[in-house]
């Protein structure tokens, strides 16, 4: 039998071990796809994905038209099932995290002549907190302005959703994420479609989530401000085509790979790519 | 019309068709924000089929086996729609167009085939109710209210029909959030955890409760009417969910009263002898009054340019 010291000791010894292993791992990836496949009936529409996100960056998922960016994204979100493969975030489980991903959807996947104030949408970002029957109170609203302060949208609260241009409506999905608070920010397709104002204006929130630690994964459409916006890249045209920071995966070579064969997209590709080969040499 | 006759005469029909038109109502506000508007009308087309199948099954026309046969065959249909869907691939309106035309069809031919001569049992019932049969016989004036033998005369269908209402206010009141949410964002409902499937069935399942208990006193046709006409024409009054959810309700209660109204006493008032259908009437006026919201309705104009950008 140990005396009360050695027991005393052994924990000293059992906690510092544990600190140990804790400082020596590093923070698990904010996301970790293996072996993900998935298929809208025969066709595959992702195809044997392995993809990871270290917490605190900033990653486009980049690639051409029906590559399987947005089907990726929902497959991580579990919004649909995949064939293969797992997906893992913050080293848990989808069920087990839920209350720190928050997912900006297409602004053109909703109707937005549903009857709702723009205020309205923001509270729904607090769902997990009211539930089914909690009161809104004012302390509510009051975040809820606060996140559309920060996109900007602050005089809007009360203006039905369908009145607002297309970017006033995407900065409103952005304030109904941030409402989360959330860790991961998984973005689909954030800039299509909106004002130059609008652009700025949520590229500035997500530079900010970032200084804060947060994590954004975005699919992104534009290559011509992929090396400004964002610091890692994943190529991906149904199967992965490069992976990595945006120094190193943002070769033409690679988005060739990635949009070749497509005439047209091809072309605006090859266009682009030679604009990154430019930059390169004066770099 | 005040008084004794009132009582017993209108009073409970102009009730119980209220009742089912609210009840009807409240679900559709959200069916025709899903673009899901017709699953009304498929699941009160089904009711038909259903109720033949449990006649021939039972060899009664008592409530229970009938509403039991019409809650099968709208669960059938809501089975069928979503395996025609998937299977054909083809479009969510197309695919209820499909199921319930075929259901109807092939319950009118069950009905002809089948001996039911005997038994109050046929299409045009199916259709229009009997909405002005529904009368209180033991009322002798509004004293009757707190009358316990008096009452205990009541239709039947009032009773049943009042329990509908409840449960489907009950818990439409319950899931009001999450049924909003995933209502307007199927997708972002779903990454917060709510069950968006149980939620899309179990709206479907309310429709089909309150048509089921609906049918049987006031016909299809008002079914019909009440799943969409109320909350469209709400949807032409207010920008708000919740007050929409309330203009249907008035919209809902005024075309029952007033639909009616004007059924029982409008030819009379014309010069006529004969009163004309109360169902058709009340579905007539739930459709003059969509007519209005959608002519002067505050909340008519839409911002199709917004989305267009």
């Amino acid at each position: 039998m140990m005396g009360p010291d050695a027991v005393s000791r052994q924990r000293i010894e059992l906690a510092s071990s544990a600190r140990q292993r804790q400082s020596a791992a590093a923070p698990p990836p904010a996301l970790a796809v293996s072996g993900l496949t998935v298929a809208y009936g025969e066709k595959p529409a992702v195809f044997s994905v392995d993809m990871t996100v270290a917490q605190g960056t900033m990653t486009a998922i980049v690639g051409p038209n029906g590559a399987g960016k947005s089907t990726l994204l929902k497959a991580v979100l579990g919004l649909v099932k995949p064939l293969s493969g797992e997906v893992r975030l913050f080293d848990l489980p989808l069920s087990r995290v839920r209350d720190r991903l928050a997912y900006v959807p297409q602004r053109a996947s909703v109707d937005w002549d549903f009857p709702a104030r723009v205020i309205d949408v923001v509270l729904m970002g607090l769902h997990r907190e009211l539930g089914l029957l909690r009161r809104v109170r004012p302390e509510h609203l009051d975040r809820a302005r606060a996140c559309l302060a920060r996109v900007g949208m602050e005089d809007f609260a009360t203006r039905q959703i369908g009145q607002l241009s297309g970017g006033q409506q995407q900065r409103v999905f952005l304030a109904r994420a941030l409402a989360q608070s959330a860790d991961l920010y998984l973005l689909d397709e954030p800039f299509a479609g909106v004002d130059a104002a609008t652009e700025k204006a949520i590229i500035a929130v997500l530079k900010d989530l970032q200084a804060e630690g947060r994590t954004i994964v975005a699919v992104h459409h534009d290559l011509s401000t992929v090396r400004a916006y964002f610091d890692h890249l994943f190529l991906i045209n149904t199967r992965p085509i490069a992976a990595g920071p945006v120094a190193e995966a943002f070769t033409s070579a690679n988005l060739q790979r990635a949009y070749g064969g497509r005439l047209g997209e091809a072309q605006v590709a090859g266009m682009q790519a030679d604009g990154v080969q430019g930059q390169d040499t004066i770099r | 019309m005040m008084g004794a006759e009132f009582v017993a005469l209108s009073l409970t029909p102009m009730l119980i068709g209220t009742m089912a038109a609210i009840a009807c109502a409240l679900p559709g506000n959200f069916l025709l924000l899903r673009r899901q508007a017709l699953i009304g009308d498929a699941i009160s087309h089904v009711v038909l089929p259903g109720i033949v199948v449990a006649f021939l099954l039972t060899g009664t026309v008592a409530a229970l086996p009938m509403m039991l046969g019409a809650a099968g065959a709208a669960l059938l249909c809501v089975g069928m729609i979503e395996a025609v869907r998937r299977m054909a691939r083809i479009e969510a309106g197309a695919a209820m167009g499909v199921v319930f035309t075929t259901l109807f069809a092939a319950g009118v031919l069950l009905l002809e085939q089948s001996d039911t001569s005997g038994v109050h049992l046929d299409v045009e019932h199916a259709l229009y109710g009997s909405l002005e049969s529904l009368i209180w016989l033991d009322a002798t004036g509004w004293s009757s209210l707190l009358d316990p033998v008096a009452l205990a005369g009541v239709p039947p269908e009032l009773p049943r029909m009042a329990l509908a209402l409840a449960v489907v206010t009950l818990v439409i009141g319950l899931a009001w959030r999450p049924l909003a949410l995933s209502t307007f964002d199927e997708g972002y409902a779903a990454t917060l955890g709510l069950p968006v499937r149980a939620l899309g069935l179990g709206l479907v399942m309310l429709a089909a409760l309150a048509a089921v208990a609906a049918f049987d006193a006031v016909g299809s046709i008002i079914v019909i009417a009440m799943f969409i006409c109320p909350p469209a024409a709400a949807r032409m009054m207010t920008d708000r969910l919740s007050r929409q959810v309330g203009w249907s309700v008035v919209f809902a209660t005024l075309s029952a009263v007033v639909g009616y109204t004007l059924a029982g006493y409008g030819p009379l008032w014309l010069g006529y002898n004969n009163s004309v259908s109360a169902a058709g009437m009340i579905a007539t006026v739930s459709g003059l009054i969509l007519g209005v919201a959608m002519a002067a309705g505050p909340c008519r104009r839409r911002a199709g340019a917004a989305s267009a950008v």
